[in-house]
């Protein structure tokens, strides 16, 4: 299986992005944010940084360009799609994913190692995984504060899209402790912490992240 | 209490490649006919009627803009 990982101008985590693909017994293929094709990969990762420095909005001037077009009509079409991060914020401005990401509640940028739950394993980035499943990842944002309105929350909630919770304390003030959420199909998740940073003891605090992974090797049917 | 508008804006001499980003994206969204996009911040502050122009002025001067690279106007409206 082949998973396209994104570079944008002031991407920073597409390295350790294309390095879980790897452990995770995929080949990563580069793409980049000029591409006007998605060089026939079967998943695609948009990965964390300050993608054009955080001009306009966080996500803002990415989810614009050329690749993006590619990728929202590969998500139409049921590529899985995952946003980590800037990546999150990338696919929400993309209108591929609802709600926004907006400046955290302390104002503080966060930069810790916490626990997700797993709340949803129906869908191509978490099938691997377990409900209830606890993994221990890092965040670091400044802007990690999941925010909806009423009635897409009420929609994410009755339609089991909220696929991450924060499990030990909520540290950016995200609406309802949502961490990650996905499209209706299942085939497009974002999520603010970091999996691709937790794939070894030897370089994160553990080698959880690694099932976010592992899960879209059995998703790559209905491309 | 006044509502008070405060305008700022990077100097027509500054680059300002925030803007030009955005002048880029609008490209990318097949829109024609933009020639220049120039980003900057708009403040609302409810104050005190007291509260005389060179007060406001020095709140736009030393806080929310830089005098070096920003210009700002200041406007009293009705709230």
């Amino acid at each position: 299986m082949r998973i396209g990982v994104i570079t944008f101008p002031g991407t920073l985590d597409d390295v350790d992005a294309v390095r879980a693909v790897r452990y995770a017994g995929a080949e990563p293929v580069s793409l980049w944010h000029a591409d006007r094709d998605l060089d026939g990969v079967d998943a695609v990762i948009v990965p964390g940084g300050f993608s054009y420095g955080d001009y306009l909005r966080a996500g803002a001037i990415a989810s614009l360009a050329p690749i993006m077009t590619e990728v929202v009509a590969g998500a139409r079409r049921g590529l899985p799609v995952l946003g980590i991060c800037n990546g999150f914020q990338i696919l929400c401005e993309a209108g591929l994913l609802p709600g926004a990401l907006v400046r955290n509640a302390g104002l503080h940028f966060v930069c810790r190692d916490l626990t997700l739950r797993v709340e949803s394993t129906a869908t191509a980035w978490t099938s691997a995984a377990t409900v209830g499943q606890e993994l221990l990842v890092p965040l670091k944002s400044g802007e990690g504060r999941y925010v909806a309105g009423p009635d897409t929350l009420a929609q994410l909630r009755d339609e089991g899209r909220v696929v991450f919770r924060y499990a030990s304390g909520n540290l950016n003030g995200a609406f309802d402790d949502i961490a990650g959420v996905a499209s209706a199909d299942g085939r497009v998740v974002g999520l603010m912490p970091h999996p691709e940073h937790a794939i070894d003891p030897l370089t994160g605090p553990s080698d959880d992240g690694l099932v976010v992974f592992s899960s879209v090797l059995g998703a790559a049917v209905g491309r | 209490m006044a509502r008070v508008v405060v305008d700022v804006m990077p100097k027509p001499e500054i680059l300002d490649p925030q803007g030009q980003a955005v002048a880029g994206a609008l490209v990318r969204l097949g829109i024609d006919g933009v020639a220049d996009v120039r980003q900057g911040k708009h403040f609302e502050l409810d104050v005190d009627d007291a509260l005389d122009d060179e007060t406001l002025h020095r709140i736009a001067g030393t806080l929310l803009a830089n005098p070096v690279i920003e210009d700002w106007t200041v406007s009293r409206v009705a709230s």
